[in-house]
């Protein structure tokens, strides 16, 4: 295939970055288990309130570098971070920085809904406020309502807040997992693969959930489905080998491509 | 396919069938037999004076063995303060703030606690709470029987950690909720009927502990008022009374063995019923 | 090893190949038949445009077809430009059949004698469709790129043809007829290098993913450093 390349694509983040401030910005992130480094200097800018997704074959890094924008890799002794990442302008990483703040603004669901099993509907929902110090009444029924609102869930759920949070079928387990991301009010929201373990059914319902939900939160989005990556999301990038192969307008990822591995994958010539 | 080589097979088949079925009668045989003896032995030695008094001095007939059950209650209490707390967080320990060389040694150390003869503890336990005392109590007794329970509890525990799935230690994580916190409250909880399981078949096994105590609660024929005393205990009185020579300390030890078994099974049994499987789909 | 779904976007540039060679056939046998004054090939022309109608109609359903597999990329740009270049073949068969009736018409009078090239015309709407076919074939965007000005001497042409022969009826009223035939096959030649145009930049936007419709100027594709994969 001879594909001529266009120039302007190849430019680095910052050249074609669109108005607005970024909700995160990466500077050459490395993470490193022992010796093998999983992801090699990544950068790229993601867009507030906007939907960014995240693909690529399997192994090659999308997970690793999503839970480097959480700190989630400090549960992980063998895990090594190095790089920058700035969540609104500060440095995540910093010092100052404790992991649990910044895991209160970078909020995650993930692919297999796991509600704690020992708590009811509305206990799951509250569990982030309540075990952070939150106790007053008012202010947790009226978080509650607001997020299975903003989950697509009360109108199901409302009538039965205290029946087991497991009682509810799969596609609702996922949307009371979001709920509960959302009742702590992060500014971020990162999805690994939310819809992977669902009927289409209940899937399509999860991606309508997003595309409302972008208009107040920036969302991040791993996704081995590119036709839900296409439909979805704003902005796209492409990783490969635990490289930033590939970053920009999701229309344009996948309908002209600037490199060849980008191309390939897409087309499902490999992966 | 020849007709003898089949009927050979199915021959085998049948054949194991039923060798592998009687070795599991054979297993379960002795719990009849036991439960056989005991009833019929130790059935008409149980009656309310057994529960409530006293054994009284050599020669004479009747009396009980109130202060043994009590002493084993006590003892048992006494472990459980020990035993639990300790057991319990270690198992934490093990399990959540895991993957170090250290968590390897202390998990062999457990393992290998768990296998010492139970009378070995009892010595130690006399050399080192018993002689500084100058004397046998129910204290002793009472921690002997804990820390033998620690290294139970603990391996317990920490597999019941194990097995929570770590979605959900990953999804309280990402909701910016402490570690700590984490694992108490949502961790623990989850696995806490399996815990408590645990910690209720750790005190079934010490319940029937004989050899350590007897270098520790030695034993009473009175109520004991303080920690600090010797103290009576069922497998103890139970000993004592088998070999001695009179035929109704003979009778009152197969009751009280009938009453020790009695104790166990329905501590087996409680948990049984506190891990059943309520229809419970799991996320 | 090639997948299932890249055989059949073979067989979708197979068979708009196939279409492509009947439309330039059907342009080469109306040019011939009204040339060379043939009756009866031009009534064949005629009947033969269903061939193309036919084809038209085929490829649409391969395309739907193929989009709900949801190509993506170069995949997704030959499916849609295929939908396209079958549109601009139809109506190249079209005007091809055009042609075809009035060189029918024409065969049945005698010549007229006037200094108008339509031979000429004729090999260049005939080049540029070639040309573009050819571009498509041999992924040659370049050489799409550079037929699309040629479009421009087409007109300028056709519209001296039009003038000569407007000039010539008004002299010679008694042509009439016959030069308002002439008109029309002038245009519809036209309007074929047209269609070529639209192909060419139809292939532009298929190997270079860039729309370059409308814009005016069409310059040469800027130099690209090879910075791919």
């Amino acid at each position: 295939m001879n594909i001529t390349a266009n120039p302007s694509v190849v430019a680095p983040p910052s050249a074609q970055a669109p108005a607005g401030p970024m909700a995160l910005t990466v500077r050459n992130l490395s993470v490193f288990f022992g010796k093998q480094a999983a992801i090699k200097s990544v950068s790229l800018d993601v867009a507030a309130r906007a939907v960014t997704a995240i693909i690529g074959p399997s192994g090659c890094g999308k997970s690793t570098f999503l839970r480097a924008l959480n700190r989630m890799h400090e549960l992980n002794t063998e895990a090594r971070v190095e790089g920058e990442i700035r969540l609104f302008g500060e440095d995540i990483y910093s010092r100052n920085v404790e992991p649990v703040v910044v895991r209160r603004r970078v909020g995650m669901v993930f692919q297999k809904s796991n509600p704690f099993p020992t708590m009811s509907i509305v206990e799951n929902v509250t569990v982030g406020l309540r075990l952070n110090g939150v106790h007053n009444r008012k202010i947790l029924a009226a978080r509650t309502e607001q997020s299975l609102r903003m989950a697509a869930l009360w109108d199901e759920v409302k009538d039965r807040l205290h029946a087991p949070a497991i009682s509810l079928s799969g596609g609702q387990q996922q949307r009371l997992c979001i709920a509960r991301a959302l009742a702590v009010e992060p500014e971020v929201l990162l999805m690994d693969e939310p819809a992977s373990a669902l009927d289409p059914l209940a899937t399509s319902k999860i991606e309508d959930l997003i595309l409302e939900l972008k208009k107040d939160y920036t969302i991040v989005i791993v996704t081995h489905n590119m036709q839900q990556a296409a439909r979805m999301s704003d902005d796209t990038a492409f990783f490969y080998l635990g490289e930033l192969v590939e970053f920009g307008p999701t229309t344009k990822i996948f309908t002209s491509p600037a490199k060849k591995q980008t191309e390939d994958y897409v087309t499902g010539r490999f992966g | 396919m020849t007709a003898p080589n089949h009927r050979w097979r199915q021959f085998k088949d049948v054949l194991m069938q039923i060798i592998t079925f009687t070795c599991a009668i054979l297993v379960v045989v002795p719990l009849f037999l036991v439960l056989y003896h005991l009833v019929a032995k130790g059935f008409s030695s149980i009656n309310w004076a057994f529960f409530t008094q006293l054994p009284k001095p050599v020669g004479e007939i009747g009396g009980g063995m109130a202060n043994a059950i009590v002493g084993t209650f006590v003892l048992l209490a006494q472990a459980a303060v020990f035993g639990v707390p300790i057991g319990v967080l270690g198992g934490v320990f093990l399990s959540e703030y895991g993957g170090t060389k250290l968590n390897w040694w202390i998990r062999f150390a457990a393992d290998v606690l768990n296998g010492v003869p139970s009378i070995t503890w009892g010595m130690v336990v006399y050399a080192l709470i018993v002689v500084p005392m100058k004397g046998f109590s129910a204290l002793a007794g009472g921690i002997v029987l804990g820390m033998m329970m620690v290294p139970l509890v603990m391996r317990t525990t920490e597999e019941v950690l194990q097995l929570v799935p770590g979605g959900y230690r990953e999804a309280a994580l990402a909701l910016g909720i402490a570690q700590w916190r984490a694992i108490v409250q949502i961790v623990v909880r989850t696995a806490l009927k399996g815990i408590i399981t645990g910690i209720l078949l750790a005190l079934a096994r010490v319940a029937g502990e004989t050899a350590p105590l007897l270098f520790t609660a030695f034993g009473n024929h009175f109520w004991t008022h303080k920690l600090t005393d010797p103290i009576s205990a069922m497998p103890l009185q139970i000993f004592a009374y088998a070999i001695s020579p009179y035929d109704d300390w003979h009778r009152q030890a197969w009751a009280g063995a009938l009453v020790l078994i009695m104790f166990v099974l329905a501590i087996n049994i409680g948990v049984r019923f506190l891990t059943r499987d309520r229809f419970q789909r799991h996320a | 090893m090639e997948t299932h779904f890249e055989m059949e976007l073979d067989g979708l540039k197979q068979k708009l190949l196939l279409m492509a060679s009947h439309a330039e056939t059907a342009v080469n046998q109306a040019l011939q038949a009204l040339l060379q004054r043939d009756h009866d090939l031009a009534v064949r022309v005629k009947e033969n445009d269903r061939i193309l109608d036919q084809f038209e109609v085929e490829i649409d359903e391969l395309v739907i077809q193929l989009l709900t597999k949801a190509p993506l990329a170069t995949n997704l740009r030959l499916v849609t430009v295929a939908m396209k270049i079958s549109q601009n073949l139809e109506r190249i068969g079209d005007e091809a059949t055009k042609i075809a009736k009035r060189a029918r018409d024409l065969s049945q009078e005698p010549p007229v004698k006037i200094a108008i090239d339509l031979p000429l015309l004729a090999r260049m709407a005939l080049d540029m469709l070639k040309a573009a076919l050819d571009a498509f074939v041999s992924h040659d965007s370049a050489a799409a790129r550079a037929l699309i000005p040629r479009d421009k001497e087409v007109d300028v042409l056709n519209k001296e043809i039009h003038q000569t022969l407007a000039q010539h009826m008004v002299a010679n009223p008694d042509t009439i007829g016959r030069c308002l035939h002439l008109m029309v096959v002038s245009k519809s030649l036209e309007r074929i290098a047209d269609h070529a145009k639209n192909m060419a930049e139809d292939v532009v936007y298929l190997y270079e993913a860039q729309d370059i419709r409308h814009t005016g100027k069409n310059q040469p594709a800027p130099a690209a450093p090879t910075a791919g994969a």
